[in-house]
């Protein structure tokens, strides 16, 4: 299969590429119109209106400073390591709460989305309460699941992990009802006409039906994860994870803002990658499926 | 009847079909209809659309309940039939699950019956050779033609030997040249296999050529208008240009045309 093997190569490269170049592109905005703030005295060239953002070192600081940053100590505990080290670091912690958010989510997202499907009631009753949930403020929330879970003697972990969930299942419901529920009639008919438990008929058909539905779902959901986790963190005051950093460095952002910065450059790149990881994952279920032409 | 003291394949005693039943919107799509088939028989329901000719073929299958009368499937009531899995059915887009190869596509009734392994394997490379798509086993449906695919649809609803084929439109989405050759094809299958064969099908040609009978139903609430003997002998790519087919499809026409249903 050298054909196959060379397509995923020049693939590979080829996203490499639009990365670093989508990278540069953003480098080059940020210090052009950091630039031409500063020539101009923060307004817009040849007028006398005000720059929305403005260019000074403390709101913008220079990228390459923000760079440089990332490869300065910092002290962690009693030794000291590179921010970039640092934020890996904190990272893994984030990581582990965003990926058991994930996967309690989804679990309790398909677990809805069957308890729908079987009983029309059921959607009926839930389906509103499911939407309802997302509009409280997970601020507000967080708190009451902490303190629940503290005087349940629970790690913080958990509590952390439980506010990612609550993000989480939300999407994942939401498509795999419809998901689950796509099969056509044809389909439906066929394993009737077997005879087919209502059981089979799901994982038969319904649940392999779904996946298409469930992957998109599941990458808004991976993404939310990782917000989750972070939010979770900074409202309950955890001693370590991303949200901890971000905390730390918001506070000293007056006069430190590359460290805030590169703080949010590490949320973004995890954010990416687990959203990779479900993209990887994906594309192993479903590409063989998606072969055309004998 | 020749066959003497055989079971029929099916009977339909006086079924009546009424949709939505005690709401305003009632929908009368059959009124007592009777019907015998012969064990081993091809016969073909048609009619013009809104007949209730598909309808009609659900309750043999007992994908619908009628609400007057009865269906029994050899000698069983329909829904016997069906949980014992008497039958197989083919709808007029082939229904194949995207994600399976066409070989586990085959075997998926088998894997319901819980068939072991080397079982299944064994019938689906028979089945693939009675649709004559032995290079296609481990190809993905939607690799295949429409065509292709419908003989796929064939041969899973044929795979655990079903003594009764229900078929609903099944060529009907089919080009005409592909669909000529889906004819033969079936027929051939059907000679092979001995199955008894329903049939659902708008097109006259179709059913002139494929059926040993005929059923014409006429439109609201669908009643059975006439029932038609075909005998043209064993089907070859002449029969078509036979005049005796040509005689079959006119009484095929001309009972459409007095229940209102020829193009």
């Amino acid at each position: 299969m050298i054909p196959a093997r060379t397509a995923t190569a020049a693939k590979v490269i080829r996203t490499v590429v639009t990365t670093a170049l989508a990278i540069l592109v953003i480098v080059v905005l940020w210090e052009g119109y950091k630039w031409t703030g500063q020539q101009t005295g923060g307004n817009w060239p040849g007028t006398g209106i005000e720059l929305p953002v403005s260019t000074d070192d403390v709101i913008m600081p220079h990228a390459s400073d923000i760079a440089a940053e990332l490869v300065s100590d910092i002290r962690d505990g009693r030794s000291t390591l590179p921010l970039s080290v640092y934020l890996l670091k904190k990272a893994w912690f984030t990581l582990q709460e965003a990926a058991i958010g994930f996967f309690l989510g989804s679990a309790i997202g398909i677990g809805l989305a069957v308890l729908m499907l079987r009983w029309r009631v059921a959607e009926r009753g839930l389906l509103p309460w499911i939407n309802v949930s997302q509009t409280v403020p997970l601020i507000a929330l967080a708190p009451i699941i902490v303190t629940w879970g503290r005087n349940q003697g629970l790690p913080d972990i958990v509590s952390i992990s439980l506010i990612s969930t609550y993000l989480t299942f939300f999407p994942v419901a939401v498509s795999a009802l419809r998901g689950l529920q796509s099969p056509d009639s044809a389909h439906v008919e066929l394993m009737r006409s077997y005879a087919a438990p209502w059981r089979t008929t799901l994982f038969k058909l319904r649940l392999p039906a779904a996946r298409p539905y469930l992957f998109p779902a599941f990458k808004i959901a991976a993404t939310l994860s990782v917000v989750g986790a972070i939010v979770g963190e900074i409202s309950i005051g955890t001693k370590t994870g991303l949200g901890r950093a971000i905390l730390e460095f918001a506070l000293r952002y007056a006069v430190w803002p590359e460290r805030l910065y590169a703080s949010v450059i590490g949320a973004a790149v995890l954010g990416l990658f687990v959203f990779g990881m479900i993209s990887l994952a994906e594309r192993m279920v479903l590409r063989r499926t998606d072969e055309v032409v004998a | 009847m020749n066959s003497g003291g055989d079971v029929p394949a099916v009977v339909v005693d006086g079924v009546g079909m009424v949709f939505n039943e005690g709401t305003g919107g009632e929908v009368a799509a059959l009124d007592g209809i009777d019907l015998t088939i012969r064990a081993g028989e091809f016969v073909t329901l048609i009619g013009p659309s809104g007949c209730g000719k598909s309808t009609l073929l659900r309750l043999i299958g007992d994908l619908l309940t009628p609400t007057a009368g009865g269906v029994s499937v050899f000698g069983k009531s329909a829904h016997e039939s069906r949980t014992g899995q008497d039958y197989g059915m083919v709808f007029q887009h082939a229904g194949l699950f995207d994600w399976r190869k066409v070989k586990a596509n085959i075997e998926l009734p088998l894997e319901l019956r819980d068939w072991s392994k080397t079982d299944r394997a064994a019938r689906s490379a028979e089945m693939l050779d009675l649709v004559k798509l032995d290079e296609f086993g481990e190809h993905y449906p939607r690799q295949l033609s429409g065509g292709m695919q419908q003989r796929v649809s064939i041969a899973r609803a044929l795979s655990f030997e079903p003594r009764l084929l229900l078929m609903d439109e099944p060529f009907g989405a089919l080009d005409e040249m592909t669909r000529e050759h889906m004819q033969g094809e079936l027929l051939r299958i059907w000679g092979e296999t001995g199955t008894t064969v329903v049939f659902v099908t708008h097109s006259i040609s179709e059913a002139a050529f494929l059926s040993n009978r005929v059923i014409v139903l006429s439109p609201r609430p669908g009643r059975v208008h006439s029932i038609i003997d075909v005998d043209l002998g064993e089907r070859t790519p002449d029969t078509r240009e036979d005049p005796d087919f040509f005689a079959a499809a006119t009484t095929i026409r001309e009972a459409l045309r007095s229940v209102g249903g020829a193009e």
